[in-house]
């Protein structure tokens, strides 16, 4: 069971990643997209490299067993879409948590930053089966 | 009628070509590297069966990441991806001894001054997979 105090709490992120033509090429290239260049924006699900494992961080300790877990919906909002060079920072927030049948099931919303600006913003169901 | 960058016309309820991509273990263990997300449900078989599942599963993300690339390319190109969402509905099974076949279908749903949304059904063997997957992506006037 998902401790209620997570609910609403921010991780703001600390550090940042710059993006690598190297990492949006290869993440485009499993997508079935071959020839990416560097003047080409990430594919519209890039951003989900960044979110999943701050998101995982922010529940670290949680008492939720992310062995268990399906991801349950996504959405992404964006801003302005993501190049190789940029530097982003993701700030997390768990926006709700309910249990249903057994399972926990949490929103996390990430809001990647870059110069200030929230470029991206996901929010992720993640199913935690009972 | 609204055009779009690549010179195509786009009306409310238009259907727009369907797109049927491959996924097999291969595919999974490249998107695994790619994306970072290495859960073994999606490699390993043992580790599948043993947590409850039928078999290997495709990332959801992954999935949704070929809907996004078909989504772009109808958009004339990943920046004109505004918003994309969809939920999971049904695990996409992926045995190791052949292909699987995900067939992707937009339709337009509405057209707006500088957006249109997308309504997107992704199929796996007849199951949908994703639902209420929907898209806005930007249109250029020419």
């Amino acid at each position: 069971m998902l401790n209620p105090d997570l609910v609403g709490r921010t991780i703001v992120g600390v550090s940042s990643t710059q993006i690598s033509e190297e990492a949006i090429a290869i993440f485009a290239s499993a997508l079935g997209h071959h020839g990416h260049t560097a003047a080409d924006a990430a594919p519209p699900t890039f951003g989900i490299t960044l979110t999943l494992s701050e998101s995982q961080t922010l529940l670290q300790g949680s008492g939720l067993d992310w062995n268990r877990v399906v991801h349950g919906d996504q959405r992404f909002e964006i801003f302005q879409p993501l190049y190789a060079g940029m530097i982003l920072s993701c700030n997390c927030t768990v926006e709700s948590a309910r249990a249903v049948a057994g399972n926990e099931i949490v929103t996390v919303r990430s809001d990647l930053i870059s110069e200030e600006q929230t470029v991206v913003s996901s929010w992720s169901t993640l199913v935690f089966r009972g | 009628m609204t055009t779009h960058p690549l010179g195509q016309d786009f009306a409310v309820g238009q259907g727009l070509p369907a797109k049927v991509f491959i996924i097999n273990r291969e595919s999974l263990i490249r998107y695994a590297n790619a994306s970072g997300d290495q859960n073994p449900i999606h490699q390993d078989e043992a580790f599948a069966k043993s947590v409850g599942l039928e078999n290997v599963i495709a990332h959801g993300m992954f999935t949704m990441g070929l809907v996004g690339h078909y989504v772009s390319q109808i958009a004339g190109g990943n920046s004109q991806v505004r918003e994309f969402s969809a939920r999971f509905i049904k695990p996409v099974i992926v045995p190791a001894e052949r292909d699987v076949e995900l067939k992707v279908h937009a339709t337009v749903v509405e057209i707006h001054s500088e957006t249109i949304r997308l309504e997107i059904t992704a199929t796996c063997e007849h199951t949908k997979v994703l639902g209420m997957a929907k898209a806005l992506i930007g249109v250029i006037h020419q």
